[in-house]
């Protein structure tokens, strides 16, 4: 058997889960706080098999969800302009903003949008329109941030005078920190995601043990690695010693990749940012440095972060902070499905609303 | 999108290697990577960007301490 292969086995998972059935006696309301684990979560069928004891609440681990509706507004407002390409991710061209608004409205009333896979493709788009400026939307966590950076540096020894990222990235440790903080999550333990962990290491969460005595376990994505994180949550819990396990080893190194945080530190600075549903959360945003100013859509000029409103009836903020579940929002399958979403939560397949949907259907 | 998966290096060339995983080939850079990969070994690509490499004896060392703490036979 492949070793890879391996984290999937069903008759090792079936021992583990056993083993979990029988030793989860206390009740257990954990977080995992990456989209990749929501949907490896359900997509394996877990979320159905787990003892009563244990709760599984999704938090803001969706890039796209917790980009803020100002935000959004933002890249909107400059997907207007005629002499501006947007470059994107696709998981961000259905979210939705001011007035209905999104990324694929503005395409149709002639903005120039392309899809990318890599930053690294944004930039032949500009090398190709010289005549125009190409905004690559940057979003996302501490494992795409390095990406994005790297490919700003790419963009300076390529001298293109075109290229621009809108710098929307978000860093992890904080929001984590502001769930705690807020009396009314009532989060016993969390699943650390595995690839934000890749880059950043243990360390950063140490807080979370330290201060809040909240067990957590950075873990991969197959079935085998959540239901050992899981264990070894029971297990903190019983011995009452909380404490932030590396259980990715495989992937994560407990000091991270420094190459990574190098470049990322090259290009960016930490500075208080807006998420959707969390607020201003001190130092938990990712800005471009004055070194590389030249590569900054935010100072191209007449741009801002307009005031936006929440979007009307969407509870995606509750469900981002795992206060509410998704089918608890009232405009969950009802006005709000995948066809029609009303709220980033269920555009993204990552989001919560559309994992739920999805999953919970034929459960 | 945080989508990060595991591929196999078929070939490198300097600052970029070309990745497979189930005959679906890429181009990944290798800017970010902290180790530099073999041929044969498997990356995790993130963005068109490869930012860890795996461990494979790691990963079956995990594998064997499962199955003896739950006193299944080994692979
Ligand atoms: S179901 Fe729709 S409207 Fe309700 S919180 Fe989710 S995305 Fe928002």
């Amino acid at each position: 058997m492949n070793s890879f292969d391996a984290f999937k086995d069903p008759k090792l998972c079936r021992a583990l889960l056993d083993r979990l059935l029988a030793e989860a006696d206390q009740p257990l309301r954990f977080m995992e706080v990456c989209g990749t684990h929501t949907v490896s979560i359900f997509q394996s069928g877990l979320r159905s098999l787990l003892p009563a004891t244990i709760t599984h609440v999704t938090g803001p681990g969706c890039p796209v969800c917790v980009t803020h509706e100002s935000e959004v507004a933002c890249f909107l407002e400059l997907a207007k302009r005629d002499d501006v390409i947007i470059a994107t991710f696709g998981d961000l061209m259905r979210v939705p903003g001011p007035k209905g608004k999104s990324l694929k409205t503005a395409q149709a009333d002639g903005a120039r949008v392309e899809i990318v896979y890599s930053p690294i493709d944004a930039l032949a788009v500009a090398a190709a329109n010289p005549g125009r400026t190409v905004v690559f939307l940057g979003v996302g966590f501490e494992t795409t941030a390095p990406a994005v950076a790297a490919t700003i540096r790419l963009a300076r020894e390529q001298n293109l005078k075109n290229f621009r990222v809108l710098c929307f990235h978000k860093l992890v440790p904080p929001a984590l920190e502001a769930l705690l903080a807020d009396p009314e999550t009532n989060i016993d333990a969390f699943i650390l995601p595995g690839h934000v962990s890749a880059i950043i290491g243990a360390a950063p969460y140490a807080f979370l043990a330290d201060r809040y005595h909240v067990p957590s376990v950075i873990t991969g994505f197959e079935p085998l690695d959540i239901l050992s994180a899981l264990l070894e949550i029971v297990a903190m819990r019983k011995s009452g010693q909380p404490a932030v396990v590396n259980a990715y080893t495989r992937v994560v190194a407990d000091s991270g990749n420094p190459v990574a945080r190098a470049v990322m530190d090259e290009v960016f600075v930490p500075v208080d940012a807006l998420w959707r549903g969390l607020g201003l959360l001190p130092g938990s945003g990712l800005v471009i440095r004055e070194a590389f100013a030249d590569f900054d859509a935010m100072r191209l000029p007449g741009v801002t972060l307009p005031d936006a409103p929440p979007l009307a009836g969407c509870r995606c903020g509750e469900v981002l902070k795992g206060k509410m579940a998704p089918n608890e929002c009232p405009l969950f399958d009802k006005a709000c499905t995948p066809a029609t979403p009303v709220g980033p939560c269920m555009v993204s397949t990552e989001g919560g609303c559309a994992a739920f949907y999805k999953y919970k259907l034929d459960l | 999108m945080c989508l990060a998966v595991p591929m196999e290096v078929i070939a490198i060339n300097d600052k970029i290697a070309d990745v497979e995983i189930g005959g679906v080939t890429r181009q990944v850079r290798l800017d970010l990577i902290d180790a530099a990969p073999a041929l044969g070994d498997f990356v995790i690509v993130h963005a068109g960007f490869a930012i860890r490499r795996m461990d494979r004896d790691d990963a079956m060392e995990t594998i064997k301490l499962f199955q003896e703490g739950l006193g299944l036979e080994l692979i």
